[in-house]
């Protein structure tokens, strides 16, 4: 087979490796214990999610940062698939913690790449506004006073939006590309 | 009795009041008061996969405004539970954490001390009211009526913060069940995540793993899937028949929020329990249980 020039690029960066990778995935809070990781698999056996992707299995997610392949890793989308179930963390026989794991690729990858599906962003500017994940409408919150339920707290948008600063997540909420959806 | 401040969450005013409205009416009955929260933000759940740091903060500034109330908090949704209870823990047990998240919590005025606990509905049910307590509450046991439970992840899982030694939230549901006089069927897969966190990006999964989760628990012979989270009950009930087009099926199973279940069970009436809001109309198991 013979591969283009910009095909021959992406294999080059694809396959770079980055050996302060692992160190810098495991200083994030949750994700301590990665180089305890003995590839058995267990994480994957477990997985509602890797049977329908084949790049999202978190055994080899565990081996690609162990072998520093950064921008493979932060270059796919299906990291957004974890549903957070935690099966892997209770079954993991080292207590490594998986789904911290990939969660810290997340956050790497918004932090860096300046990019995040667009839900998100919608969900961090509605809490931004008003507490809530969603914009929920007037009329909503006015029936529930007719249906006799309490009316509901409302946010401190101050509070909220120095919260948002100190995380740097501000910032980030206001340069990130966003993309739809992950097939 | 027990008092506690009610986190609703973000998913239940906007789209699930039948849940609140039949968990108010249980928990009123049982002599549990519910203080509103004085003030609210989302509970960082699902903020996490964006910035964790973010994530903590916010579930911990609902932390701090229950300790200034000296009051621990009841949840109903799996993810709020999750989220706070797992927070709460974490700063309890890490100094380290702790302080980094303090340091930013002082500059709105808070701080984090560690005085209170967070409970989901189902633990509140058990160990505030206790199954005995329930039992005596039943008017019309359901008797001749099963069902199937879905207790969700974030009862469960990680066991270590949400249930030590297993399935914790599962069994407890499981009992809730029993005790309301219906026979609580076991099925394949029970404790299968519902998919709902990734629907904002993929629908296929979600829609799959709810499909797979329904046929399990119609092969076992229930008349109705019981839920304790907003978040797998729109996978179930919403979305059934976007699941039915979608691979040409007839399902038709009702799915109840538990409180629905033991209220009925209670003598409540289904207008009371905003039982006509369920998008699976329950008739013919209401016939049933009404007689």
């Amino acid at each position: 087979m013979v591969y283009s020039m910009s095909q021959k690029e992406e294999f080059k960066i694809v396959n770079r490796v980055d050996p302060a990778f692992k160190r810098a995935v495991s200083s994030m809070h949750g994700a301590e214990k990665l180089s305890l990781c003995f590839q058995c698999g267990t994480c994957t056996a477990g997985c509602p999610i890797s049977r329908f992707n084949d790049f999202y299995n978190p055994r080899k997610i565990a081996r690609m940062i162990q072998l520093g392949l950064k921008d493979r890793l932060l270059s796919n989308d299906a990291l957004w698939l974890c549903t957070t179930c935690y099966t892997c963390i209770d079954n993991c026989p080292q207590g490594v913690e998986m789904a911290y794991i990939i969660r810290a690729l997340r956050n790497i990858t918004v932090e860096e790449r300046k990019v995040m599906p667009a839900i998100y962003r919608q969900i961090l500017s509605n809490i931004l506004k008003t507490g809530y994940v969603y914009a929920i409408p007037e009329l909503r919150i006015k029936r529930r006073i007719q249906r006799g339920l309490p009316t509901l707290p409302k946010s401190d948008s101050k509070q909220i939006a120095k919260l948002f600063d100190a995380a740097q997540v501000s910032d980030i909420l206001e340069k990130a590309e966003t993309f739809d959806r992950v097939d | 009795m027990a008092e506690y401040l009610i986190f609703l969450g973000c998913v239940i005013p906007y789209r699930l009041q039948s849940y609140e409205i039949s968990a108010r009416r249980i928990l009123e009955a049982f002599d549990i008061k519910l203080v509103e929260m004085p003030s609210f933000n989302c509970c960082g759940f699902p903020v996490d996969p964006i910035n964790h740091e973010l994530a903590s903060l916010l579930a911990a500034r609902n932390l701090c405004l229950a300790e200034d109330l000296e009051m621990n908090i009841l949840t109903l949704c799996n993810g709020c539970f999750s989220s706070l209870n797992k927070t709460n823990r974490m700063l309890k047990e890490d100094r380290g954490f702790r302080e980094k998240i303090n340091k930013t919590l002082g500059e709105i005025g808070m701080e984090f001390k560690g005085s209170i606990e967070v409970k989901h509905l189902v633990h509140v049910l058990i160990e505030d009211v206790g199954i005995e307590e329930i039992k005596k509450a039943i008017k019309k046991p359901l008797r001749n009526i099963q069902v199937a439970q879905h207790s969700g992840c974030h009862l469960m899982r990680p066991s270590k913060y949400a249930s030590p030694g297993g399935r914790g939230g599962m069994e407890m549901l499981k009992a809730l069940i029993r005790a309301t006089g219906a026979e609580c069927l076991e099925y394949e897969d029970e404790d299968e995540c519902c998919g709902n966190p990734i629907i904002g990006v993929n629908e296929e999964i979600p829609l799959q793993l709810a499909r797979e989760k329904l046929e399990h628990v119609r092969a076992a012979g229930a008349q109705a899937l019981i839920t304790v989270c907003p978040f797998c009950h729109i996978m179930y009930d919403l979305n059934q028949s976007r699941i039915e087009r979608k691979f040409g099926l007839r399902l038709g199973i009702p799915v109840f929020h538990y409180p629905q279940l033991l209220g009925l069970a209670m003598g409540l009436q289904p207008d009371e329990l905003a039982l006509n809001e369920l998008r699976v109309k329950p008739d013919g198991l209401l016939k049933r249980i009404m007689g």
